[in-house]
């Protein structure tokens, strides 16, 4: 079975993906951001205290002393203490990557439900009104920055209608988090039984993934309208009209399919983004995921915390390409056949 | 005559330039296809002869306006026939065959899929029926082990494989009155060319088809046609009986066709 194969062969790719990058963000950090001792010590501590504290974060060892213990550790699926958290790095991920999960696949499904039509629609009345109009309004999802429209949704809904909470992160404040199962609020509120903190958790998800959605929407809507517009001029959509068949099944049965490829490509490449951890996105939400976990750890060279973030979303990125091209082969038969 | 089956009238149409402007391209088309008989419809590439042919099921690009005149079939003119009726008679009344058939069926779809939803589409019935007329009809135009094909998709097949397909769509599937076969046979090896319009003329013959083949191969036409249509520059220059063109062809250009068909010694 070749497409068994070839996930097999592409999974073992993660092992030497993962070397690479491990050991290009175990140096880069170092050389590039200097001793974080400074960092970690109150500034009337001696030398000696100095010396102990760089002890007690593994600094004090030559550079590939420290490169090789790192190696050794990982192997055995430990992934070091973050300076910051002093928890295991691997713990501190676990804890959230649902956060950035749960936002990335609501905000993303939206965006793709949405822009799917969007470009159909745009594409099969092209150069009329809906196409002047979903394009016009994707131009402006691509042009403005992820981080402006989040701000001015929080303005809208939050500031001046009060139909949504703020922006502090994925229940209000002072509300406790359920049992946690998945780590998914609206999955474990759901199983909880909880319909009201089931709710809340919707709430305070909405304007995050609104966002998201928006800024995913308008690339899929665009490639989807020019992907339609190409496959509908080919001699196949002529030959289902000339058979007889309705508007709408040559729309969605015969051309959709053809046309979705570059679509996939692309939500592949935006999944890589988003599940890395929309940044900018989860600071002005407050949402603790991994985006936020990174930036923190960016800022106080947290190194292992760094380099287990890394590791995390190279591992994501080989997996969403791994996942576009099973789609391929799946939507295209030609892929099939080597 | 009441033996008309379409018939193109004063039929002008020009592309539509970005900028509104006119480019002329069909000037005063009349042709007639008689019913029972194969109609051949030559000239050269840019004759105007495709256009014309795609006009008739309305499937023309989108850049073509027509200017005057109309196409009568079974005494309506479907130039000005709505989406809807438009689309009851597309494959059931007149179906296509189109030139390259491998790139005319759909790429993600397998042959009998795309024979079947047709098959459905027109006459009804369950999937499996449906798959198993489409796999009826590979057969009946002779594709080797048709169970096994029909489970294939069209990058699998080779181009006469491939025509025989879209004929067996097009002309065994649909059941249409009247047959278009727009190059049948273009792009295809010599000795598939003869095979395809051997099996265009028998299924013509056998099921009492009307076909109207466009064509610039006039060697083709020799052996198979009943009568023939001279198109060049987007005009019709000559028409008649197929004996009656070969034999002895009025107009200079029909006589240079012939000539470069190497058919008849100059």
């Amino acid at each position: 079975m070749p497409l068994a194969l070839m996930i097999l062969r592409r999974l073992f790719w993660i092992i030497p993906v993962a070397l690479g990058v491990v050991t290009i963000t175990f140096f880069a950090a170092r050389v590039f951001t200097g001793d974080p001792t400074e960092l970690y010590t109150p500034p009337e501590a001696t030398d000696e205290l100095r010396a102990q504290i760089r002890e007690r974060l593994g600094l004090a060892d030559p550079l590939w002393v420290q490169y090789g213990k790192y190696l050794s550790d990982l192997l055995r699926g430990d992934f070091g203490m973050s300076f910051t958290t002093g928890l295991n790095v691997g713990a501190d991920l676990s804890d959230r990557l649902p956060a950035t999960l749960e936002l990335g696949l609501v905000g993303m499904v939206f965006g793709v439900l949405a822009g799917v039509p969007l470009g159909v629609i745009a594409a099969v009345n092209r150069e009329r009104w809906p196409d002047f109009l979903v394009r016009g309004v994707t131009l402006g999802g691509m042009a403005l920055p992820q981080f402006w429209i989040g701000l001015v949704l929080i303005w809208i809904f939050f500031v001046t209608l009060g139909w949504l909470p703020g922006p502090v992160g994925r229940l209000p404040i002072g509300v406790n988090p359920p049992p946690l199962l998945t780590g998914f609020l609206l999955i474990d509120t759901a199983l909880a039984g909880d319909g009201e903190k089931f709710r809340l958790a919707l709430r305070q998800l909405a304007l995050p993934a609104l966002t998201l959605g928006l800024t995913t929407l308008a690339p899929v809507a665009r490639v989807t309208r020019a992907s339609m517009v190409e496959a509908l001029q080919s001699d196949y959509i002529r030959t289902a009209i000339a058979m007889g068949h309705g508007r709408r099944v040559v729309w969605f049965r015969y051309c959709l399919r053809n046309a979705l490829l570059p679509v996939v490509t692309l939500i592949g490449g935006v999944a890589g983004h988003v599940f890395g951890g929309a940044v900018l996105l989860e600071s002005i939400f407050g949402w603790p995921g991994l985006g936020q976990y990174a930036l923190q750890a960016i800022e106080r060279s947290d190194f292992a915390a760094l380099q287990g973030f890394v590791i995390y979303a190279s591992l994501l990125y080989v997996l969403a390409f791994l996942a576009v091209d099973v789609l391929y082969m799946l939507i295209d038969p030609r892929m099939r056949t080597p | 005559m009441s033996d008309v089956l379409l018939s193109v009238e004063n039929f002008s149409g020009a592309f539509r330039a970005a900028d509104g402007r006119l480019t002329p391209v069909l000037h005063d088309v009349n042709f007639a296809l008689r019913t029972g008989a194969i109609t051949a419809v030559v000239g050269e590439t840019g004759s105007g002869k495709s256009l014309t042919a795609l006009s008739i099921l309305g499937i023309q690009p989108a850049t073509f306006v027509r200017t005057s005149g109309r196409i009568l079939f079974e005494g309506r003119d479907l130039l000005t026939l709505g989406a809807t009726a438009l689309r009851a008679i597309r494959g059931r009344r007149i179906s296509m065959v189109f030139q390259d058939a491998r790139a005319a069926m759909n790429p993600v779809f397998t042959v009998g899929q795309q024979l079947a939803e047709v098959f459905r589409l027109q006459h009804g019935g369950s999937r499996d029926a449906a798959m198993a007329k489409a796999i009826d009809a590979l057969r009946r135009v002779s594709i080797p082990e048709p169970e096994r094909r029909a489970r294939q998709y069209p990058h699998e097949f080779s181009g006469g494989m491939a025509q025989r397909a879209m004929i067996a769509m097009a002309a065994l599937i649909c059941r249409p009155t009247l047959l278009i076969l727009d190059e049948p046979t273009t792009g295809l090896d010599v000795t598939i060319q003869s095979e395809i319009m051997e099996l265009i003329v028998e299924l013509g013959r056998s099921a009492g088809l009307t076909a109207c083949l466009i064509t610039h191969d006039l060697g083709v036409v020799a052996e198979t046609c009943d009568a023939v249509v001279v198109m060049n520059a987007g005009r019709v220059v000559e028409t008649g009986t197929a004996e009656a063109i070969f034999t002895a062809p009025q107009h200079a250009y029909t006589r240079k066709l012939l000539a470069a068909s190497l058919l008849v010694p100059a």
